[in-house]
């Protein structure tokens, strides 16, 4: 089992979800998040005052996959949420040792 | 109690206004009476609650609740000072002082009562008429100090400012002071309410200094979406307070409404067009600021100037406000944290100049009343000058005063907390 944690662009978000559940994936976490990397910051101007926005918000994905997905998962987001322009985010993938589901008690790949 | 002042002699204001017991032949009439109530609700809803969230929604998301406090308590606080004496010392015979300051005669209004007429309105439409106006004042300079300043010091600062700006001020331009005896001409506030909070809101950012991290550090608008919301209130409600001035539910105030309306557009569309030429894109923060400086600049012209008038005091606010907020802000580096002076103190300055160019019937304004235009403008001008010479002293000397015996700013620990919590220990927005 892996984790993939997403970082994506916000507006990609339906996408990406749409990409996973047709690859049979049932459940992912989203959370609103801010960052840089090298797509660095932004401007903004107010009453012509520029302030530079150092952290973009971006959405974080988590999704536990069993072993057989993570490639197709990777795949799917890979292509979902591409725009081939800087700042189109970055996936990660961790090791992940054990799954419970909370309401039966169940472990491992059967809880994901 | 424009009318009063401006179209009739002074002998007839004083009879009307001042002496009850002549007063009361006047006959009540109905229709203004229905006017200017509506036009009271209207002008308080300007500051509670279209300038509060303007103003909220432009401070950051650790500051919103403080700036809706400070508003709201201005209001209940003014409101109970109008009472105790503020009305009076404005709108009664100050018999001897009477050029620079009413009496105590109607301190707490002992002899108003339903039948009491001001004009040809109950003296209690009136009083709370006047009263929107006193309040929104102090309110407006809440803008020069947001984010910094002691919720103990902010309610002294404002009580006293109402007390020795806004008071004799007023006075002297609508309560038959020695400028209306000039002849200055300020049909709602021009000079009584944007000169004097415009430069008051500068000389307490001077006096408090920048907040910590200005103009370094970004302190962006935390809720665009509040900021607008407010300005239609602000726009919406500008109509009571133009048109409400005229104290009549006649020509005058659907001119004044009308003027009010054309320079609020131009102003915002001038505002628009500048930025969209500049910076290359048109911002909703942009068009609503032009629109602010649209409806400041047309306030002390509003019951004299015709729809061309406007126009060019509208476009001029434009113009000239946007590049006072650049030199404000960018070249002087001066922390007026929500434009207050750049705004409402140059466009309460432009526009009060203005008007006695464009009344002038040449102009296409209602006429001057026999003076010249050159005689207009000096007077305008003086009585410019003045108050804002006075605004700027009596500012400052209550600043040092009170920030010797309780200090004006919070710590800057606090600052970066923020004041919400700090001060009023609760917070604008919870996430779980």
């Amino acid at each position: 089992m892996k984790l993939i944690t997403a970082i994506i662009k916000p507006f990609k978000q339906d996408d990406v979800r749409e990409a996973l559940s047709e690859i049979g994936i049932a459940g992912v976490t989203a959370t609103e998040v801010k960052g840089f990397g090298r797509q660095k910051g932004h401007t903004e101007l107010y009453r012509g005052a520029e302030y530079v926005v150092d952290f973009l918000p971006k959405v974080k994905l988590e999704i536990a996959v069993p072993a057989v997905l993570v490639d197709q998962a990777i795949e799917a987001i890979v292509q979902s949420a591409n725009t081939g322009k800087i700042g189109d985010g970055k996936i990660f993938v961790t090791a992940l040792e054990q799954v419970i589901r909370i309401r039966t008690g169940e472990t491992g790949e059967e809880a994901i | 109690m424009k009318n009063f002042l401006q179209n009739k002699k002074s002998v007839l204001f004083l009879s009307l206004a001042l002496l009850p017991s002549i007063a009361t032949a006047a006959e009540l009439n109905q229709a203004n009476t229905a006017w200017i109530l509506t036009s009271t609700a209207l002008v308080l809803f300007m500051t509670l609650p279209g300038l509060s969230l303007f103003y909220a929604g432009l401070v950051r998301s650790k500051n919103a609740l403080s700036v809706l406090m400070q508003c709201f308590a201005i209001t209940c606080l003014i409101s109970i000072m109008w009472l105790a004496g503020m009305y009076s010392l404005i709108f009664t015979d100050g018999g001897a002082m009477q050029s620079f300051l009413g009496g105590l005669s109607k301190a707490f209004v002992p002899s108003m009562g339903t039948a009491s007429l001001t004009g040809d309105i109950p003296e209690t439409v009136f009083f709370m008429f006047q009263m929107t106006f006193a309040i929104i004042t102090p309110a407006l300079i809440v803008g020069g100090f947001a984010e910094r300043m002691k919720f103990s010091s902010m309610l002294t600062f404002s009580g006293l400012w109402a007390l020795l700006v806004y008071v004799p001020v007023c006075h002297w331009v609508w309560g038959g002071g020695w400028l209306a005896e000039l002849g200055v001409k300020d049909f709602a506030g021009g000079i009584v309410i944007h000169v004097t909070a415009g430069i008051s809101a500068l000389v307490t950012a001077l006096v408090l200094g920048n907040r910590k991290g200005f103009p370094t550090t970004a302190m962006p608008p935390h809720n665009m979406p509040m900021v607008v919301t407010g300005a239609g209130m602000l726009w919406v409600g500008w109509f009571g307070f133009n048109a409400g001035s005229a104290l009549a539910a006649d020509g005058s105030a659907g001119m004044a409404m009308l003027v009010t309306h054309i320079s609020a557009s131009a102003g915002a569309l001038t505002w628009m067009v500048i930025e969209w030429l500049r910076f290359g894109k048109p911002s909703v923060l942009g068009i609503v600021t032009g629109m602010v400086a649209g409806l400041g600049t047309i306030t002390p012209a509003s019951g004299f100037v015709g729809p061309a008038g406007a126009l060019v005091i509208g476009v001029t606010s434009g113009i000239v406000c946007f590049y006072a907020v650049q030199i404000v802000k960018r070249r002087f580096k001066i922390d007026d944290s929500l434009d207050v002076f750049p705004v409402h103190g140059v466009g309460g300055v432009v526009g009060s100049i203005l008007t006695g160019v464009f009344a002038a019937e040449s102009m296409g304004g209602l006429g001057l009343g026999g003076v010249t235009m050159l005689y207009q403008v000096g007077v305008q001008t003086l009585a410019v000058a003045v108050v804002a010479i006075w605004s700027a002293l009596f500012s400052y000397l209550i600043l040092k005063v009170l920030d010797k015996v309780m200090g004006l700013r919070v710590s800057e620990d606090e600052e970066v907390q923020g004041l919400d919590i700090i001060l009023h220990e609760e917070t604008g927005y919870h996430n779980l």
